[in-house]
Protein backbone atom coordinates (compact mmCIF):
# COMPACT_ATOMS: atom_id res chain seq x y z
CA UNK A 1 0.00 0.00 0.00
CA UNK A 2 1.54 3.28 -0.79
CA UNK A 3 -0.67 5.35 1.28
CA UNK A 4 2.15 7.79 3.50
CA UNK A 5 0.52 7.25 6.53
CA UNK A 6 1.36 10.15 9.42
CA UNK A 7 -0.06 9.55 12.84
CA UNK A 8 1.75 12.65 14.48
CA UNK A 9 -0.72 14.51 12.45
CA UNK A 10 -3.13 14.83 15.39
CA UNK A 11 -0.67 17.16 16.88
CA UNK A 12 -0.04 19.58 13.82
CA UNK A 13 -2.08 22.78 14.07
CA UNK A 14 -5.33 22.52 12.23
CA UNK A 15 -5.81 25.63 9.44
CA UNK A 16 -9.01 26.58 11.01
CA UNK A 17 -6.24 28.14 14.03
CA UNK A 18 -8.54 26.15 16.70
CA UNK A 19 -5.95 24.21 18.09
CA UNK A 20 -4.20 20.83 16.70
CA UNK A 21 -6.28 18.54 14.59
CA UNK A 22 -7.11 16.21 17.64
CA UNK A 23 -9.06 19.36 19.06
CA UNK A 24 -10.57 19.47 15.92
CA UNK A 25 -12.02 15.92 16.15
CA UNK A 26 -12.80 16.82 19.94
CA UNK A 27 -14.98 19.65 19.37
CA UNK A 28 -16.57 17.42 16.93
CA UNK A 29 -16.93 14.84 19.69
CA UNK A 30 -18.59 17.26 22.18
CA UNK A 31 -21.10 18.06 19.13
CA UNK A 32 -22.13 14.77 18.34
CA UNK A 33 -22.55 14.07 22.05
CA UNK A 34 -24.37 16.89 22.32
CA UNK A 35 -26.93 16.68 19.53
CA UNK A 36 -27.30 13.07 20.58
CA UNK A 37 -28.40 14.04 24.38
CA UNK A 38 -30.86 17.17 22.55
CA UNK A 39 -32.44 14.20 20.13
CA UNK A 40 -32.69 11.63 23.07
CA UNK A 41 -34.77 13.75 25.53
CA UNK A 42 -37.11 14.69 22.27
CA UNK A 43 -37.15 11.33 21.56
CA UNK A 44 -38.29 9.91 24.56
CA UNK A 45 -40.56 12.41 25.59
CA UNK A 46 -42.73 12.58 22.76
CA UNK A 47 -42.00 8.73 21.60
CA UNK A 48 -43.41 8.21 25.06
CA UNK A 49 -46.47 10.60 25.05
CA UNK A 50 -47.32 9.22 21.52
CA UNK A 51 -46.74 5.11 22.71
CA UNK A 52 -49.22 5.38 25.45
CA UNK A 53 -51.60 7.05 22.69
CA UNK A 54 -51.27 3.77 20.74
CA UNK A 55 -52.51 2.08 23.75
CA UNK A 56 -55.43 4.40 25.13
CA UNK A 57 -58.81 3.21 24.68
CA UNK A 58 -59.96 5.91 22.71
CA UNK A 59 -59.60 5.74 18.86
CA UNK A 60 -59.03 9.24 17.68
CA UNK A 61 -55.91 8.62 20.33
CA UNK A 62 -54.73 5.45 18.51
CA UNK A 63 -55.30 6.77 15.29
CA UNK A 64 -53.55 9.41 15.99
CA UNK A 65 -50.35 7.29 17.36
CA UNK A 66 -50.47 5.09 14.40
CA UNK A 67 -50.10 7.99 12.08
CA UNK A 68 -47.54 9.87 13.51
CA UNK A 69 -45.68 6.73 13.73
CA UNK A 70 -46.37 6.03 10.10
CA UNK A 71 -45.02 9.60 9.41
CA UNK A 72 -41.91 9.27 11.07
CA UNK A 73 -41.20 6.17 9.65
CA UNK A 74 -41.77 6.05 6.47
CA UNK A 75 -39.37 8.75 5.30
CA UNK A 76 -35.65 8.41 5.14
CA UNK A 77 -34.09 10.49 7.87
CA UNK A 78 -31.91 12.47 5.81
CA UNK A 79 -35.39 13.87 3.65
CA UNK A 80 -36.82 14.62 7.45
CA UNK A 81 -34.17 16.79 8.08
CA UNK A 82 -34.29 18.66 4.39
CA UNK A 83 -38.08 18.94 4.82
CA UNK A 84 -36.85 20.97 8.21
CA UNK A 85 -33.99 22.50 7.22
CA UNK A 86 -34.86 23.71 3.41
CA UNK A 87 -38.45 22.84 3.25
CA UNK A 88 -39.68 24.61 6.24
CA UNK A 89 -38.88 27.73 6.27
CA UNK A 90 -40.55 28.20 3.40
CA UNK A 91 -43.68 27.40 4.14
CA UNK A 92 -43.92 29.74 6.72
CA UNK A 93 -45.02 32.89 6.92
CA UNK A 94 -42.16 35.40 5.50
CA UNK A 95 -41.29 36.63 8.56
CA UNK A 96 -41.45 33.47 10.56
CA UNK A 97 -39.75 31.71 8.18
CA UNK A 98 -36.81 34.15 8.22
CA UNK A 99 -36.04 34.12 11.66
CA UNK A 100 -35.95 30.30 11.16
CA UNK A 101 -32.97 31.03 8.74
CA UNK A 102 -31.39 33.38 10.31
CA UNK A 103 -31.64 31.35 13.47
CA UNK A 104 -27.81 31.00 15.10
CA UNK A 105 -26.83 27.08 14.97
CA UNK A 106 -29.94 26.16 13.02
CA UNK A 107 -27.94 22.91 12.17
CA UNK A 108 -27.62 22.03 15.66
CA UNK A 109 -30.93 22.80 16.41
CA UNK A 110 -32.83 21.27 12.95
CA UNK A 111 -30.55 18.29 13.62
CA UNK A 112 -31.55 17.97 17.00
CA UNK A 113 -34.97 17.94 16.98
CA UNK A 114 -35.03 16.57 13.46
CA UNK A 115 -33.58 13.23 14.81
CA UNK A 116 -35.57 13.62 17.81
CA UNK A 117 -38.63 13.40 16.30
CA UNK A 118 -37.20 10.24 13.97
CA UNK A 119 -36.33 8.63 16.76
CA UNK A 120 -39.68 8.97 19.17
CA UNK A 121 -41.39 7.21 16.55
CA UNK A 122 -39.44 4.23 16.92
CA UNK A 123 -39.33 5.02 20.83
CA UNK A 124 -43.66 4.97 20.77
CA UNK A 125 -43.39 1.36 18.79
CA UNK A 126 -40.91 0.30 21.58
CA UNK A 127 -43.49 1.15 24.24
CA UNK A 128 -46.46 0.59 22.94
CA UNK A 129 -44.78 -3.23 22.62
CA UNK A 130 -43.69 -3.18 26.24
CA UNK A 131 -47.61 -1.98 27.19
CA UNK A 132 -49.52 -4.42 25.27
CA UNK A 133 -46.75 -7.56 26.67
CA UNK A 134 -47.98 -6.98 30.51
CA UNK A 135 -50.96 -8.51 31.47
CA UNK A 136 -54.28 -7.76 30.66
CA UNK A 137 -54.76 -8.39 34.51
CA UNK A 138 -52.85 -5.10 35.50
CA UNK A 139 -54.54 -2.73 33.70
CA UNK A 140 -58.22 -4.18 34.94
CA UNK A 141 -56.65 -4.74 38.87
CA UNK A 142 -55.91 -0.93 38.75
CA UNK A 143 -58.41 0.32 37.32
CA UNK A 144 -60.36 -1.72 39.92
CA UNK A 145 -58.66 -0.09 42.67
CA UNK A 146 -60.15 3.56 41.38
CA UNK A 147 -57.14 5.14 39.83
CA UNK A 148 -58.01 7.12 37.06
CA UNK A 149 -56.42 6.68 33.90
CA UNK A 150 -54.02 8.67 34.16
CA UNK A 151 -53.01 6.96 37.46
CA UNK A 152 -53.00 3.77 36.16
CA UNK A 153 -50.85 4.55 33.21
CA UNK A 154 -48.36 6.52 35.92
CA UNK A 155 -48.21 4.05 38.80
CA UNK A 156 -48.73 0.55 37.47
CA UNK A 157 -48.06 0.69 33.49
CA UNK A 158 -45.18 3.12 32.72
CA UNK A 159 -42.97 2.21 35.51
CA UNK A 160 -43.29 -1.74 34.21
CA UNK A 161 -43.47 -1.25 30.42
CA UNK A 162 -40.38 0.90 30.37
CA UNK A 163 -38.33 -1.86 32.81
CA UNK A 164 -38.97 -4.45 29.84
CA UNK A 165 -38.35 -2.20 27.47
CA UNK A 166 -34.67 -1.07 28.92
CA UNK A 167 -32.76 -3.30 26.41
CA UNK A 168 -33.99 -2.16 23.32
CA UNK A 169 -34.33 1.59 24.19
CA UNK A 170 -30.33 1.44 24.87
CA UNK A 171 -30.04 0.50 20.99
CA UNK A 172 -32.25 3.32 20.08
CA UNK A 173 -30.19 5.61 22.32
CA UNK A 174 -27.18 4.51 20.46
CA UNK A 175 -29.53 4.55 17.37
CA UNK A 176 -29.73 8.69 18.53
CA UNK A 177 -26.13 9.22 18.58
CA UNK A 178 -24.96 7.48 15.32
CA UNK A 179 -27.90 8.96 13.59
CA UNK A 180 -26.36 12.65 14.29
CA UNK A 181 -24.07 11.72 11.62
CA UNK A 182 -26.44 12.27 9.04
CA UNK A 183 -26.61 16.06 10.21
CA UNK A 184 -23.01 16.40 7.96
CA UNK A 185 -25.68 17.02 5.13
CA UNK A 186 -27.20 20.27 6.95
CA UNK A 187 -23.76 21.42 7.54
CA UNK A 188 -23.40 20.02 11.40
CA UNK A 189 -19.89 19.51 12.07
CA UNK A 190 -20.09 16.82 14.30
CA UNK A 191 -17.41 14.02 14.92
CA UNK A 192 -17.88 12.23 11.53
CA UNK A 193 -18.43 15.87 9.85
CA UNK A 194 -14.87 17.00 11.35
CA UNK A 195 -12.98 13.48 10.45
CA UNK A 196 -14.17 14.55 7.01
CA UNK A 197 -12.92 18.27 7.34
CA UNK A 198 -9.86 17.05 8.61
CA UNK A 199 -9.25 14.61 5.83
CA UNK A 200 -9.80 17.35 3.35
CA UNK A 201 -7.38 19.45 4.91
CA UNK A 202 -4.78 17.40 5.82
CA UNK A 203 -5.27 14.61 2.92
CA UNK A 204 -4.76 12.05 6.07
CA UNK A 205 -7.87 9.89 5.24
CA UNK A 206 -7.10 7.00 7.51
CA UNK A 207 -5.81 8.49 10.56
CA UNK A 208 -9.05 10.84 10.44
CA UNK A 209 -11.50 8.15 10.04
CA UNK A 210 -9.63 5.99 12.52
CA UNK A 211 -9.75 7.98 14.76
CA UNK A 212 -13.28 8.93 14.42
CA UNK A 213 -13.95 5.28 14.49
CA UNK A 214 -12.13 4.78 17.70
CA UNK A 215 -14.10 7.51 19.54
CA UNK A 216 -17.63 6.23 18.14
CA UNK A 217 -16.46 2.67 19.43
CA UNK A 218 -15.60 4.69 22.93
CA UNK A 219 -19.24 6.08 23.37
CA UNK A 220 -20.84 2.55 22.35
CA UNK A 221 -18.75 1.09 25.13
CA UNK A 222 -19.83 3.77 27.94
CA UNK A 223 -23.71 3.72 26.77
CA UNK A 224 -24.06 -0.07 27.09
CA UNK A 225 -21.86 -0.34 30.24
CA UNK A 226 -23.81 2.95 31.81
CA UNK A 227 -27.13 0.93 30.64
CA UNK A 228 -26.01 -2.18 31.48
CA UNK A 229 -25.52 -0.81 35.24
CA UNK A 230 -28.99 0.95 35.33
CA UNK A 231 -30.91 -2.50 33.98
CA UNK A 232 -29.60 -4.13 37.26
CA UNK A 233 -30.50 -0.99 39.26
CA UNK A 234 -34.12 -1.24 38.22
CA UNK A 235 -34.68 -4.81 38.00
CA UNK A 236 -38.08 -6.01 39.11
CA UNK A 237 -37.56 -8.91 41.66
CA UNK A 238 -39.17 -12.27 40.04
CA UNK A 239 -38.17 -11.38 36.76
CA UNK A 240 -35.79 -13.10 34.97
CA UNK A 241 -33.53 -10.10 34.87
CA UNK A 242 -34.17 -9.75 38.45
CA UNK A 243 -32.73 -10.64 41.68
CA UNK B 1 -47.63 29.19 1.50
CA UNK B 2 -48.24 26.97 -1.97
CA UNK B 3 -49.09 29.99 -4.20
CA UNK B 4 -45.75 29.94 -5.73
CA UNK B 5 -45.89 26.10 -5.93
CA UNK B 6 -44.32 24.49 -9.56
CA UNK B 7 -45.57 21.38 -10.36
CA UNK B 8 -44.18 21.72 -13.71
CA UNK B 9 -40.50 21.65 -12.67
CA UNK B 10 -41.43 18.11 -11.05
CA UNK B 11 -43.01 17.12 -14.36
CA UNK B 12 -40.41 17.97 -15.91
CA UNK B 13 -37.48 16.13 -13.43
CA UNK B 14 -39.77 13.16 -13.60
CA UNK B 15 -38.17 11.07 -16.16
CA UNK B 16 -34.41 12.08 -14.67
CA UNK B 17 -35.82 11.45 -11.18
CA UNK B 18 -36.79 7.65 -11.95
CA UNK B 19 -35.06 6.56 -14.84
CA UNK B 20 -32.10 8.03 -13.06
CA UNK B 21 -32.22 8.51 -9.53
CA UNK B 22 -35.03 5.43 -8.47
CA UNK B 23 -33.38 2.99 -10.86
CA UNK B 24 -29.62 3.39 -8.32
CA UNK B 25 -31.61 3.47 -5.68
CA UNK B 26 -33.89 0.20 -6.03
CA UNK B 27 -30.83 -1.63 -7.87
CA UNK B 28 -28.38 -0.82 -4.87
CA UNK B 29 -30.96 -1.56 -2.43
CA UNK B 30 -31.91 -5.05 -3.73
CA UNK B 31 -28.28 -6.01 -4.54
CA UNK B 32 -26.88 -4.89 -1.32
CA UNK B 33 -30.30 -6.86 0.57
CA UNK B 34 -29.57 -10.02 -1.37
CA UNK B 35 -25.63 -10.02 -1.02
CA UNK B 36 -26.24 -8.72 2.55
CA UNK B 37 -28.34 -11.82 3.12
CA UNK B 38 -25.81 -14.34 1.93
CA UNK B 39 -22.68 -12.93 3.99
CA UNK B 40 -25.21 -12.27 6.70
CA UNK B 41 -25.83 -16.17 6.43
CA UNK B 42 -22.42 -16.52 6.60
CA UNK B 43 -21.69 -14.56 9.78
CA UNK B 44 -24.41 -16.15 11.64
CA UNK B 45 -23.46 -19.59 11.00
CA UNK B 46 -19.94 -18.92 11.89
CA UNK B 47 -21.06 -17.58 15.50
CA UNK B 48 -23.17 -20.50 15.71
CA UNK B 49 -20.46 -22.58 14.26
CA UNK B 50 -19.38 -23.85 18.02
CA UNK B 51 -15.98 -23.01 17.19
CA UNK B 52 -14.55 -20.35 19.77
CA UNK B 53 -11.99 -18.47 17.21
CA UNK B 54 -14.49 -18.65 14.29
CA UNK B 55 -17.40 -17.15 16.73
CA UNK B 56 -15.28 -14.43 17.93
CA UNK B 57 -14.86 -13.36 14.78
CA UNK B 58 -17.98 -13.11 13.62
CA UNK B 59 -19.08 -11.46 16.75
CA UNK B 60 -16.58 -8.74 17.08
CA UNK B 61 -17.06 -7.67 12.70
CA UNK B 62 -21.24 -7.48 13.67
CA UNK B 63 -20.40 -5.78 16.79
CA UNK B 64 -18.21 -3.30 15.36
CA UNK B 65 -20.04 -2.41 12.34
CA UNK B 66 -23.09 -2.04 14.62
CA UNK B 67 -21.23 0.62 16.36
CA UNK B 68 -20.50 2.84 13.54
CA UNK B 69 -22.66 5.57 11.87
CA UNK B 70 -23.55 4.75 8.20
CA UNK B 71 -22.56 7.84 6.99
CA UNK B 72 -18.74 7.00 8.49
CA UNK B 73 -18.53 3.66 7.09
CA UNK B 74 -19.82 5.21 3.59
CA UNK B 75 -16.64 7.44 3.84
CA UNK B 76 -14.33 4.47 4.94
CA UNK B 77 -15.29 2.26 1.83
CA UNK B 78 -15.51 5.32 -0.40
CA UNK B 79 -11.55 6.10 0.65
CA UNK B 80 -10.50 2.16 1.46
CA UNK B 81 -11.93 0.18 -1.53
CA UNK B 82 -9.25 1.85 -4.33
CA UNK B 83 -6.33 0.77 -1.69
CA UNK B 84 -8.45 -2.79 -1.24
CA UNK B 85 -8.48 -3.37 -5.07
CA UNK B 86 -4.83 -1.87 -5.67
CA UNK B 87 -3.77 -4.98 -3.21
CA UNK B 88 -5.96 -8.06 -4.32
CA UNK B 89 -5.07 -6.91 -8.29
CA UNK B 90 -1.36 -6.00 -7.34
CA UNK B 91 -1.19 -2.91 -9.40
CA UNK B 92 0.96 -0.05 -8.35
CA UNK B 93 -1.33 2.12 -8.19
CA UNK B 94 -4.79 2.39 -6.03
CA UNK B 95 -7.57 1.72 -8.72
CA UNK B 96 -10.32 3.29 -9.47
CA UNK B 97 -13.90 2.15 -8.21
CA UNK B 98 -17.23 3.82 -9.81
CA UNK B 99 -19.39 5.15 -7.56
CA UNK B 100 -22.41 2.21 -7.83
CA UNK B 101 -19.38 -0.52 -7.08
CA UNK B 102 -18.63 1.54 -4.18
CA UNK B 103 -21.66 2.19 -2.69
CA UNK B 104 -22.86 -1.48 -3.11
CA UNK B 105 -19.38 -2.91 -0.96
CA UNK B 106 -20.29 -0.46 1.46
CA UNK B 107 -24.15 -1.56 1.65
CA UNK B 108 -23.01 -4.93 1.18
CA UNK B 109 -20.39 -5.14 4.15
CA UNK B 110 -22.52 -3.05 6.42
CA UNK B 111 -26.24 -4.72 6.06
CA UNK B 112 -24.36 -8.11 6.62
CA UNK B 113 -23.63 -7.51 10.41
CA UNK B 114 -27.44 -6.11 10.72
CA UNK B 115 -29.06 -9.41 8.77
CA UNK B 116 -26.66 -12.27 10.57
CA UNK B 117 -27.95 -10.33 13.88
CA UNK B 118 -32.11 -11.50 12.08
CA UNK B 119 -30.74 -14.61 11.09
CA UNK B 120 -29.39 -16.01 13.91
CA UNK B 121 -31.89 -15.22 16.03
CA UNK B 122 -33.79 -17.56 12.82
CA UNK B 123 -31.86 -20.30 13.13
CA UNK B 124 -31.63 -20.39 16.80
CA UNK B 125 -35.98 -20.65 16.53
CA UNK B 126 -35.40 -23.95 15.30
CA UNK B 127 -35.87 -26.42 17.58
CA UNK B 128 -32.88 -28.50 18.16
CA UNK B 129 -34.76 -31.75 16.87
CA UNK B 130 -34.75 -30.48 13.64
CA UNK B 131 -31.03 -30.60 13.05
CA UNK B 132 -30.34 -33.89 14.65
CA UNK B 133 -33.07 -35.75 12.96
CA UNK B 134 -31.12 -34.42 9.67
CA UNK B 135 -27.78 -35.99 11.28
CA UNK B 136 -29.78 -39.23 11.90
CA UNK B 137 -30.67 -39.04 8.48
CA UNK B 138 -27.14 -38.90 7.56
CA UNK B 139 -26.76 -34.92 6.17
CA UNK B 140 -23.59 -33.70 6.49
CA UNK B 141 -23.49 -30.32 7.99
CA UNK B 142 -23.44 -28.35 4.45
CA UNK B 143 -26.72 -30.24 3.61
CA UNK B 144 -28.41 -29.83 7.18
CA UNK B 145 -28.04 -26.12 6.89
CA UNK B 146 -29.12 -26.22 3.35
CA UNK B 147 -31.97 -28.61 3.07
CA UNK B 148 -33.18 -28.16 6.99
CA UNK B 149 -32.27 -25.43 8.93
CA UNK B 150 -31.29 -22.38 6.75
CA UNK B 151 -35.34 -22.91 4.47
CA UNK B 152 -36.89 -22.69 7.83
CA UNK B 153 -34.99 -20.10 9.47
CA UNK B 154 -35.44 -17.94 6.64
CA UNK B 155 -39.29 -18.56 6.01
CA UNK B 156 -39.59 -17.71 9.88
CA UNK B 157 -37.79 -14.35 9.78
CA UNK B 158 -39.03 -13.45 5.99
CA UNK B 159 -41.10 -10.03 7.48
CA UNK B 160 -37.81 -9.25 9.78
CA UNK B 161 -35.67 -9.37 6.66
CA UNK B 162 -38.21 -7.74 4.63
CA UNK B 163 -38.69 -4.83 7.11
CA UNK B 164 -34.90 -4.22 7.78
CA UNK B 165 -34.61 -4.10 3.57
CA UNK B 166 -37.51 -1.25 3.90
CA UNK B 167 -34.70 0.50 6.53
CA UNK B 168 -32.13 -0.45 4.14
CA UNK B 169 -34.43 1.58 1.30
CA UNK B 170 -34.72 4.72 3.05
CA UNK B 171 -30.90 4.36 4.18
CA UNK B 172 -29.47 3.75 0.60
CA UNK B 173 -30.45 8.13 -0.02
CA UNK B 174 -27.02 8.48 2.17
CA UNK B 175 -25.07 8.21 -0.25
CA UNK B 176 -26.23 11.71 -0.76
CA UNK B 177 -22.85 12.13 0.93
CA UNK B 178 -20.62 11.25 -1.75
CA UNK B 179 -22.91 13.03 -4.33
CA UNK B 180 -24.01 10.27 -5.63
CA UNK B 181 -27.09 10.35 -8.59
CA UNK B 182 -29.76 8.14 -6.50
CA UNK B 183 -33.39 9.36 -5.98
CA UNK B 184 -32.78 11.89 -3.59
CA UNK B 185 -29.22 12.73 -5.28
CA UNK B 186 -31.37 13.37 -8.48
CA UNK B 187 -33.60 15.42 -6.58
CA UNK B 188 -31.58 17.42 -4.94
CA UNK B 189 -29.53 18.11 -8.22
CA UNK B 190 -32.72 19.28 -10.00
CA UNK B 191 -34.12 21.29 -6.49
CA UNK B 192 -30.01 23.25 -6.69
CA UNK B 193 -30.04 24.33 -10.82
CA UNK B 194 -33.94 25.49 -10.55
CA UNK B 195 -33.74 26.74 -7.08
CA UNK B 196 -36.68 24.99 -6.38
CA UNK B 197 -35.62 23.09 -3.13
CA UNK B 198 -39.67 23.33 -1.41
CA UNK B 199 -41.22 21.26 -4.76
CA UNK B 200 -38.36 18.67 -5.02
CA UNK B 201 -37.58 17.83 -1.29
CA UNK B 202 -41.76 17.80 -0.72
CA UNK B 203 -41.73 15.94 -4.07
CA UNK B 204 -39.43 13.22 -3.06
CA UNK B 205 -40.41 12.56 0.16
CA UNK B 206 -43.69 11.82 -1.02
CA UNK B 207 -42.19 9.45 -3.41
CA UNK B 208 -40.04 7.68 -0.25
CA UNK B 209 -43.10 8.20 1.85
CA UNK B 210 -45.60 6.35 -0.61
CA UNK B 211 -43.24 3.15 -1.46
CA UNK B 212 -41.85 2.71 2.22
CA UNK B 213 -45.99 2.71 3.01
CA UNK B 214 -47.04 0.28 0.56
CA UNK B 215 -43.94 -2.18 1.10
CA UNK B 216 -44.35 -2.02 5.10
CA UNK B 217 -48.32 -2.66 4.68
CA UNK B 218 -47.55 -5.66 2.17
CA UNK B 219 -44.68 -6.76 5.03
CA UNK B 220 -47.95 -6.85 7.68
CA UNK B 221 -50.11 -8.56 5.21
CA UNK B 222 -48.10 -11.71 4.94
CA UNK B 223 -47.33 -11.33 8.35
CA UNK B 224 -50.76 -12.19 9.68
CA UNK B 225 -50.50 -14.89 6.71
CA UNK B 226 -47.96 -16.77 8.04
CA UNK B 227 -49.45 -16.50 11.51
CA UNK B 228 -52.39 -18.31 10.26
CA UNK B 229 -50.31 -21.00 8.71
CA UNK B 230 -48.63 -22.08 12.02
Amino acid sequence: MNYHWNWGIFFEPNPMGTGNYLDMLLSGLWLTLKTGFLAWIIALVTGSIVGVMRTLPSKAASWFGFAYVEFFRNMPLLVQLFLWFFVLPELLPRSAGLWLKQLPNAPFWTAAIGIGLFMSARVAVQLQAGISSLPRGQRQAATALGLTTLQVYRYVLLPMAFRIILPPLTSEFLNTIKNTAVAITIGLLELTGEARSMQEFSFQVFEAFTAATLLYLLINAIVVTAMRFLERRVAIPGYISGK
Amino acid sequence: MFVNFDFDVIRRALPYLFYEGMTFTIMLTGLSALGGLVFGTLIALMRLSGYRLLGRVAGLYVDFMRSLPLVLVIFWFYFLVPYIGQWLTGSSRPIKVGAFASSLITFVMFEAAYFSEIMRAGIQSISRGQPAAAQALGLNYWQTMRYVVLPQAFRNMLPVLLTQTIVLFQDTSLVYVLSITDFLGAASKVAQRDGRLVEMYLFAALVYFVICCIASFGVRQLQSRIAVLR
